[in-house]
């Protein structure tokens, strides 16, 4: 990145707005460290490193114990069905929205502009604890996400095809079956895949607030300080996010 | 276009059988993930459901707008911002060394000319360095700060120190990127010359890379801001926790509140975040 020599006029306001954002930053920066109670001096102490050395320790232990990891296997493909349904779902409503246009533009944005946990938090009330309220809140928040992808695939088509079809009589239904479908299907596939990535570590962390599947194992675990088994229960995820981006990466490459 | 003219044969799709059990088995497979993920539509009619979801609902309007309120909303929209950008000013500060040992662009021993004495140890660290970045960035950043508020207690801290280790992780990642795709001329040049590692870097790649590396770090910045509000949920402080007690208590006007501010707190940040990378574009 080369950089103009400072003679011309925008080369001196470039340089004036450098410094002006580079004081903006700092100053946040200073302020930030300034106001949080961060109890440094108390973390930086001999007791808390120590505290901290156990505490690591406990947690280089796993718990390997055959019905455990039972448990740990029921709560990993809960996991795996959350996060694979809630993004089915969502791939189905995006569809939908999609097929209505530019209408749902504002409502994507706000289906995507609240994280899943919200989302979670706000279903449990009405839904009670469990995997499917976690579910729902998955495909509340992608279904934001996939149908402004959606949208914009089908927005940026080449008309061709569609006028085509138009123009021989077919209806609006057939003229999306068979001319922008296909035609932006290989796309919409592509990001729905992309969408179950994020939500299979979405849906590991879903739990905490109670919807299920290993994030709710963790938490519970760790509320018991039982830091062995929380051990194994993050060791598994760390795995099934592996597993599923190795298996999304090799469907998304026979996608093209 | 008279279909009678067309040879029956063609009518028969010859991939018909192997679609159809496709299409079998995905449907048994959402079927069974239904099960796990105790999939009850009828819970969503279920009149007692709707009953504590709609009073839940009536709640949500008009937002809670007292004066108190809303000092202590400004109090932790602030604290969550302070949050995100302490963290992000940490992992920038593990993730630059972590990158530039990373580069192998910087390395002596790959000079050659020099004979080292252990030659598979700078790789092997470099290789080690790798993983680390990567155990620390795959560990979703909710499940750092679940184990830090063991570790170090409740508090800002924990949620400082999550957002500081997880995208140190990412940074680092990218840092070494920023670096390994930089024209290598001028630091080989400098190394070369007997500079030293330190040198190398500080005259030969920064310069180059300084622009990249402030914007990216900007825009991750954005991103640690959305997490910071996330990781309240688990009780490290800011926008989040309150959202969370708010839930849990059924304040339906104090979460509508919240969340109108969450989404403007994001919408500023969007901006902020676009206008300070303008200057480094």
């Amino acid at each position: 990145m080369k950089r103009p020599a400072p003679v011309d006029a925008g080369a001196a306001s470039e340089r004036s707005l450098r410094w002006i954002s580079s004081g903006v930053l700092l100053s946040l920066v200073a302020a930030s460290f300034w106001s949080l109670d961060l109890r440094s001096s108390e973390l930086l102490s001999l007791d808390s490193a120590r505290r901290l050395a156990d505490f690591a320790a406990e947690l280089l232990h796993p718990d390997l114990q055959a019905a455990f990891l039972g448990k740990v296997a029921d709560a990993t493909l809960e996991t795996l069905a959350m996060s694979t349904l809630g993004t089915l779902l969502a791939a189905l409503l995006g569809l939908l929205v999609a097929f209505q246009r530019r209408l749902m533009h504002p409502p994507m944005a706000v289906l995507r502009a609240i994280p899943e946990l919200v989302w979670a938090s706000l279903l449990l009330v009405a839904l009670g604890l469990g995997p499917f309220a976690g579910t729902l809140a998955l495909a509340l928040h992608t279904t934001g996400v996939l149908g402004r992808l959606y949208l914009e695939a089908f927005e940026n088509l080449p008309d061709g095809p569609a006028f085509a079809l138009t123009a021989s009589g077919a209806s609006p239904a057939q003229v999306f079956l068979y001319a922008r479908l296909p035609q932006a299907l290989p796309q919409l596939a592509s990001y729905t895949l992309y969408r179950w990535e994020n939500n299979i570590r979405a849906a590991a962390v879903l739990g905490v607030v109670g919807a299920g599947g290993l994030g709710q194992m963790l938490s519970f675990h760790l509320g018991l300080f039982q830091l062995g088994k929380a051990s194994t229960v993050i060791l598994v995820t760390l795995i099934l996010v592996a597993v599923v981006d190795a298996a999304s990466g090799v469907l998304r490459r026979r996608l093209g | 276009m008279s279909r009678g003219a067309l040879p029956v044969t063609s009518l028969h799709d010859p991939q018909g059988p192997g679609r159809l059990l496709g299409a079998v088995l995905s449907l048994a497979a959402v079927v069974w993930m239904m099960h796990l993920t105790e999939f009850d539509p009828a819970a969503l009619v279920d009149p007692a459901n709707q009953r504590t979801a709609l009073h839940f609902a009536a709640g949500l309007f008009p937002p809670t707008h007292d004066a108190g309120f809303l000092r202590m909303m400004l109090q932790e929209t602030w604290r969550t911002v302070a949050i995100a950008t302490a963290g992000t000013v940490l992992a920038m500060l593990l993730a630059l060394p972590a990158a530039v040992l990373v580069t192998r662009v910087l390395s002596l021993s790959a000079l050659g000319g020099r004979a080292t004495r252990k030659p598979w140890l700078p790789r092997a660290v470099r290789q080690g360095l790798r993983l680390l970045l990567v155990l620390l960035r795959s560990v979703p950043e909710l499940v750092w700060a679940l184990l830090l508020v063991r570790a170090v207690g409740l508090g800002p801290a924990a949620g400082v120190l999550a957002i500081a280790i997880t995208y140190s992780g990412m940074l680092g990642k990218v840092y070494a990127e920023i670096f390994e795709s930089a024209d290598s001329a001028p630091t080989v040049a400098l190394l070369h010359q007997g500079a030293g590692r330190v040198q190398g870097f500080l005259y030969g790649l920064l310069p180059q890379c300084s622009d990249e590396l402030i914007s990216y770090t900007v825009y991750r910045w954005e991103c640690a801001i959305r997490s910071s509000v996330v990781l309240g949920f688990v009780g490290a402080g800011g926008l989040g926790q309150l959202i969370e007690q708010s839930i849990r208590m059924f304040a339906g006007g104090e979460v509508s509140a919240l969340i109108l501010v969450f989404i403007l707190l994001v919408v500023l940040a969007d901006a902020t975040s676009a206008l300070l990378r303008r200057a480094w574009a």
